[in-house]
């Protein structure tokens, strides 16, 4: 038995949830900032932390999106095998959606057409990047991880040698944190994918930033990698902004996978504190 | 302590700040992102006039979301300063600019402009972009209006939250 559903009802759906994304802050994000503000010892980290919380107030309040960058639209999208669109597919419904949801809710458009020669703005924030699974049933789940250019542009990816081992992974991840700096809006949610290929490692810290935040690892000896390489960004003194302070991440969240036997790819995926994003099931 | 001032601002105000100094900012700053300070800087290659003064001026690091009805501007946060550190450190020199404003560390050519200049490095609070917004209470597009989010505007700030992050004597938090 399959299941139909109409092509504007996904882009409806996906245009909703550009400005939901933008100006909502997740409860999960909320709470972790909440919890590290009443953590945090500097003066300046602690001013910080209130302007933060003030600003995903003030965003909710006056459905104002919680940062000016609205970022690239990022689709995870779960694609159920016994359900059909009623005309058009898939990608063309997410980038009619991101197109009508960025200019309706007032969002910025940072695309431009060409990473080095044109770079002209496409000014519908389109085309959208779009990940999709295929999963059993007759159900659409899309997720939107709107992802902002501060945080992408400290992101790194480094193909370690076995020989490297968890002390070379642990090192890469932290040194990637720290020379970030304040760049990318600490805190951070710091997103790791250790293993598969090159391609599959960054899509792993990407989804990882999809976890709530400061869930562990459900694999126990990922989890202690997770807390211990926390503790050393945090021991960094990097703090909020990067103008020093006790909390420079609000979290490591590492997803892996199998990996050929010459290899040990890890990529480091940088979120800012407004870690955006938004979910819907149809 | 929080000190209070207004924009645009002379030499004696740069001298009096210092790093680790939170200031709350009022008066009238420009915006300028990347592709406005290249043109800026081909302008003054070319020996033209600028299309804005920049003398005890301040430039403010940011792209800002469109005004929803009813608002003077949308989200407007910092952005990262770094990518502005190939174009700081002439407009310091040639022009007389007395600050900027963004997120972030500067380069060591920044930092030695400044120290010449003199002028003053703010960190304003990346990521408060919606916070920051209602600071705003006047934007105009000044020069470069095909840039869109990336125009040169001319702001009227009220009370803006700042950090000065680096300062005229070479003093950075970073």
């Amino acid at each position: 038995m399959s299941r139909t559903i109409k092509f504007e009802q996904v882009v409806e759906a996906a245009a909703s949830l550009c400005g939901r994304a933008a100006c909502f802050l997740p409860q999960d994000v909320k709470e972790s900032l909440l919890a590290a503000g009443k953590k945090e010892t500097g003066e300046l980290g602690k001013d910080f932390f209130r302007q933060y919380e003030e600003n995903f107030k003030i965003a909710e309040a006056d459905h104002l999106p919680l940062c000016q960058d609205t970022g690239f639209a990022v689709w995870f999208v779960e694609y159920g095998t016994d359900l059909k669109l009623d005309k058009g597919d898939i990608y063309a419904a997410l980038n009619e959606g991101t197109r009508q949801g960025y200019t309706a809710h007032f969002l910025r458009k940072s695309i431009v057409t060409d990473p080095l020669f044109d770079r002209k703005n496409t000014k519908d924030n389109t085309p959208c990047i779009i990940h999709l699974t295929l999963v059993e049933g007759d159900q659409l789940k899309l997720t939107l991880a709107p992802k902002g250019g501060g945080s992408e542009n400290m992101s790194a990816l480094k193909m370690l040698k076995p020989s490297d081992g968890r002390a070379g992974v642990v090192k890469f991840i932290v040194d990637t944190v720290v020379a970030a700096g304040g760049n990318p809006c600490p805190p951070t949610v710091v997103g790791v994918g250790i293993g598969g290929t090159m391609e599959k490692a960054a899509l792993l810290a990407k989804t990882a930033l999809l976890r709530d935040i400061g869930k562990p690892s459900a694999d126990p000896r990922y989890a202690e990698l997770e807390k211990e390489i926390l503790e050393k960004i945090n021991a960094s003194g990097v703090g909020p902004q990067g103008l020093g302070g006790d909390i420079t991440s609000l979290a490591v969240h590492i997803e892996w996978h199998p990996c050929h036997l010459a290899s040990l790819p890890v990529a480091v995926n940088i979120n800012c504190h407004a870690a955006r994003h938004a979910q819907v099931i149809l | 302590m929080t000190k209070k001032l207004v924009a645009p601002f002379d030499a004696e105000t740069v001298k009096s700040l210092h790093a680790g100094d939170r200031v709350l900012l009022s008066g009238k700053i420009w915006t300028g992102r990347d592709a406005a300070h290249k043109r800026l800087c081909a302008l003054l290659d070319e020996g033209k006039e600028l299309p804005v003064a920049l003398e005890n001026e301040l430039i403010y690091f940011v792209g800002p979301c469109p005004a929803p009805p009813g608002f003077a501007i949308g989200s407007a946060g910092p952005t990262t300063s770094g990518r502005m550190d190939a174009y700081s450190p002439r407009l310091i020199d040639a022009c007389g600019l007395a600050g900027m404003i963004g997120k972030g560390f500067r380069s060591a050519e920044v930092i030695a402009a400044m120290q010449r200049g003199p002028a003053v490095y703010f960190a304003a609070t990346g990521g408060a972009g919606a916070l920051i917004s209602r600071c705003i209470k006047k934007a105009e597009v000044a020069a470069f209006e095909d840039l869109g989010p990336e125009a040169i505007y001319r702001l009227e700030i009220e009370d803006l939250p700042l950090v000065v992050a680096i300062d005229c004597y070479g003093k950075s938090l970073y």
